[in-house]
């Protein structure tokens, strides 16, 4: 029942969101500001993740492949795989909705209990729409973006770590990066991406926006933002998973 | 003007406002008072819709709010000004950038013409120059003058005040009673305020409106409530022992 409740109530703020804005001019401002807020501050973190793992999946798969039929190219192989199918799609995105949501959530969610959000109605504004459609945007936009540099940061971090360590040399790494590649796998990659994004951002705003209460209610607000995103995030990229690779 | 009709609110089986009637005037400061949980914030929350009435009226110079459409109310609110108690104040803008939200919003001015509005209603709050603060850089007495400047900034007909004292000094409260009073007059608007403080109900009140319990109790001025032989109206007015010393100190001489 709640959850048909929450459903319900999500659809209905999404609808909302989506309504013709008021002023399109102030809403691209928005947009350009959440990209900077939600998405370039999100920059150092994933680089650091992105490269540090590359690497680690190099050591480890080097490590891994000792037969004499394994080609040593194969670790090249192996993470650009898993960069650009689950790591960087779906790994990276589980951590963005634990800094973007939680951050979406507390702050429509501090909106919310300090009258904000009820300024912005008795405006005439439709404070779904202009609170959440700019987050929403943003993340669609430049999730895809963040996640690229990510793939590039993984591979290129596997290539310095395995030279660095000699566990690979730089002519297998590179022939194994560029072996059997098929350009519908980045297709999945970026449709996984697009739908983690929104999912990221429309959860947590609908959890920041229903808060209520004080400031207990925006960090249980934030927690529920992180958790629901998160969970839902492994749900759709099963669904996807099956979907495209099926 | 603004007129409320029978209106009555229930949150469960509470019933929390219970067939309010009331005129509220054009050009003059109309006040809601009454103790903490008596309804007077949720008749101004019904008022500008943001609560639901069970049944009865408020007319927004004749145009019955609840039952408008999407767009006809959004019309309405461009209308109306609000100061909220805790300021309401978007934090992430400057002080400039909240009093041009409205302006932004919903007018086709140039940016000159904006900021031109912007520093007038800078100034007419006493708040001239401080156009880049942020509002975790201003005392609770210059947030809520703040909000003051940005409700006024869209030339509103309707002007709605919760608790616009509470928290500060008594010196600046009477800056903001003042504020009020004044724009009010200047901008001939319908002013609605909340208070709890008598010293506003006695200075501004030019009609006010007493709540006891989620019913109309008592109506009348400012000055008249002195006079008032109501007896939950007096124990309101007279809860501190200090108010009662004065007044008799005052009727004495």
């Amino acid at each position: 029942m709640n959850l048909f409740f929450h459903l319900g109530r999500y659809f209905i703020l999404i609808k909302r969101v989506f309504s013709k804005p008021e002023k399109m001019s102030v809403y691209g401002k928005q947009i350009i500001h959440e990209i900077d807020n939600i998405g370039i501050s999100s920059l150092p973190i994933i680089a650091i993740i992105s490269f540090f793992m590359g690497g680690v999946i190099t050591i480890q798969s080097a490590f891994g492949f000792t037969s004499p039929l394994v080609p040593l190219y194969a670790v090249g192989f192996t993470v650009r795989e898993s960069m650009l199918l689950e790591f960087c799609p779906t790994i990276v995105c589980l951590i963005l909705a634990g800094k973007m949501g939680s951050n979406i959530a507390s702050e429509i969610g501090s909106m919310r209990i300090t009258e904000q959000i009820d300024a912005l109605e008795i405006m005439g504004i439709n404070s779904a729409g202009y609170l959440i459609l700019p987050k929403i945007l943003a993340g669609v936009v430049i999730l895809p973006f963040l996640i690229a540099i990510s793939m590039f940061l993984g591979i290129f971090g596997g290539y310095v770590m395995g030279i660095a360590t000699h566990a690979v040399s730089s002519y297998e790494y590179i022939y194994g990066i560029q072996a059997f590649f098929e350009p519908w796998k980045l297709y999945y990659s970026f449709t996984k991406v697009i739908t983690f994004a929104f999912l990221i951002t429309s959860i947590s705003a609908y959890f920041g926006y229903y808060t209520h209460g004080g400031a207990l209610e925006v960090g249980k607000s934030s927690t529920s933002a992180v958790v629901y995103s998160s969970i839902l995030i492994l749900i759709f990229n099963f669904l996807l998973t099956q979907l495209f690779l099926t | 003007m603004i007129e409320i009709k029978n209106i009555s609110k229930s949150f469960g089986d509470r019933l929390v406002v219970d067939d309010v009637s009331f005129q509220f005037e054009q050009g003059k400061t109309n006040l809601i008072i009454g103790e903490s949980g008596s309804g007077k914030t949720t008749i101004m929350k019904l008022m500008v819709g943001l609560h639901e009435i069970d049944s009865g009226e408020v007319l927004y110079d004749g145009l019955n709010f609840p039952t408008l459409g999407v767009k006809e109310k959004q019309e309405v609110r461009k209308k109306i000004g609000m100061l909220f108690q805790g300021g309401a104040l978007f934090d992430s803008q400057t002080l400039e950038e909240n009093v041009r939200f409205p302006l932004d919003m919903f007018t086709e001015m140039s940016h000159a013409e904006k900021i031109d509005r912007v520093n007038f209603c800078l100034e007419k709050v006493q708040l001239a120059g401080k156009n880049d603060l942020y509002p975790g850089e201003l005392s609770g007495g210059m947030k809520k003058r703040a909000a003051l400047a940005r409700a006024i900034s869209n030339s509103p007909q309707y002007l709605f005040c919760d608790e616009p004292n509470s928290g500060l000094d008594p010196k600046t409260s009477i800056v903001i009673d003042n504020l009020i009073q004044s724009l009010t007059k200047e901008f001939n608007i319908t002013t609605i305020v909340i208070t709890h403080d008598m010293n506003s109900v006695v200075e501004i009140g030019e009609k006010v409106l007493y709540i006891y319990k989620g019913k109309p109790w008592w109506s009348g001025n400012g000055k008249e409530i002195l006079k008032t032989t109501n007896p939950e109206l007096l124990d309101f007015v007279f809860a501190s022992g200090f108010m009662k010393e004065v007044f008799n100190a005052v009727k004495g001489k």
